[in-house]
């Protein structure tokens, strides 16, 4: 491997969170971008290649290196590591809701999914998914709600723009009932 | 409301389902939609609601407030479109219309939970290097400083400090009697004198102070008067001529 492609492996290894593009570039200044992503693919491909018990994956706004999907359940077993619990579907409809309207305050919430999201906030802050991220102008001042980058990581986003945009969806909220 | 009551297919086990099964009211009308097959638009609202009413019968979901409120809500639509219609050119507002943009935008909120749940799964079968808190702030480095340097350092700091001011505090009692007696001699012989001729020049802190209560003490007694003509000025002491004419 080329020596900026081993400096990118030691930081990625050393980090336990996904690395951004600037944050990988301050490890070198004199790397180009062209060269950093050429780094990253000679890593990728090498993992691959070679067929590592890694890899290389971009997600959460930057890059990560990942345990392949087929060693999970060893190691789980093993109780190295475990996966983080399952989100049930109560909260999932909240987060997507706070991902595609933040900031959201819970009232709007409340009232797309038709049932009080108190408590399914509080998971969902307390898991660091979403973060308070200001207070609304209106009558008493309501917290709103946005996704944090721990949000992107654990749903292997590169970044909100990954997810559908409202109108790509299947049923577009501008359709209208037939008039009987 | 007896109708409710009835099983759903008198052949089948008793339908049980956890409350845990349906995410809301609106989830609960969406599968129902879905069972009948209709289009969300065209809701066959009457069929729907008794269901509906059903469902929460079965499941056991009459404690939800928002399953009942739901309930009211398709009750209430049920009841306008019953209402007889005015003339046919007058614009008329589906009374489902909210329901419908409502189920539309709880529908398409599923579809970004499906896509969530599908990537959520895919993120969990792999393990990062441990979930690490933030990045602590690195602690400073330790100080590279040789012997020779502190030395240095030391003698600077000792060459600034000059020799230091030493106090020896010795607790002296005041006299204030032996003032009282000095002042009355003074008096015995004037009738009028000032404050430099009770206080010696060289009076160290404890006569001054000890003269000072002895003036105040006789005055308190009304053996002599004090005058001072102003702020700083030196103190005149006048025999009291109450205490003359005793």
């Amino acid at each position: 491997m080329t020596p900026l492609a081993k400096l990118l492996e030691a930081a990625l290894f050393a980090s336990g969170r996904p690395l951004p593009a600037s944050e990988l570039a301050a490890l070198d200044p004199t790397a180009s971008a062209d060269e950093l992503a050429g780094a990253l693919d000679e890593m990728r491909d090498r993992y691959d290649i070679e067929g590592h018990g890694i890899e290389l994956v971009e997600l959460g706004g930057g890059w990560q290196i990942l345990t392949r999907p087929e060693y999970t359940e060893t190691i789980e077993r093993a109780q190295l590591a475990t996966r983080p619990a399952r989100l049930s579907a109560a909260a999932l409809e909240t987060l997507a809701i706070i991902a595609y309207r933040q900031p959201i305050g819970r009232a709007e919430i409340e009232e797309i999914r038709g049932v009080a999201v108190g408590g399914m906030l509080r998971t969902l802050l307390e898991r660091g998914l979403i973060d308070v991220l200001g207070r609304a102008e209106g009558l008493g001042r309501p917290l709103l709600y946005g996704t944090t980058p721990v949000f992107l990581e654990q749903f292997a986003l590169r970044h909100l723009g990954e997810l559908p945009r409202a109108d790509e969806l299947a049923v577009a909220l501008r359709a209208q009932p037939r008039a009987l | 409301m007896t109708t409710m009551l009835a099983p759903l297919d008198s052949g089948a086990a008793p339908f049980v389902v956890e409350l845990e099964h349906f995410s809301g009211p609106l989830d609960l009308l969406l599968t129902l939609i879905r069972e009948e097959q209709v289009e969300i638009a065209d809701i066959p609202i009457a069929r729907i609601c008794e269901q509906f009413l059903l469902r929460i019968d079965t499941l056991g979901l009459g404690e939800a407030a928002e399953y009942l409120e739901m309930a009211a809500g398709l009750l209430r639509i049920k009841v306008q479109m019953l209402l007889p219609r005015r003339g046919d050119d007058e614009e008329w507002d589906d009374p489902r219309a909210e329901l419908v943009r409502r189920l539309l935008e709880y529908q398409q909120m599923r579809e970004v939970v499906d896509i969530l749940q599908h990537r959520g799964e895919d993120r969990r079968d792999r393990f990062a290097r441990g979930y690490l808190p933030l990045p602590p702030v690195a602690p400073l480095a330790p100080l590279a400083l040789s012997l020779p340097e502190l030395l240095a350092a030391v003698d600077r700091v000792l060459r600034i400090s000059r020799e230091p001011l030493m106090h020896d505090v010795i607790s002296r009692a005041l006299d204030v009697d032996s003032a009282i007696d000095t002042i009355l001699s003074v008096l015995a012989h004037r009738g009028h004198a000032w404050w430099r001729d009770v206080v010696a020049d060289d009076a160290a802190p404890w006569q001054i102070l000890s003269a000072l209560l002895a003036l105040l003490e006789l005055a308190r007694r009304s053996e002599l008067r004090l005058v001072q003509q102003r702020p700083f000025a030196n103190v005149e002491i006048l025999r009291d001529a109450a205490s003359e004419a005793a």
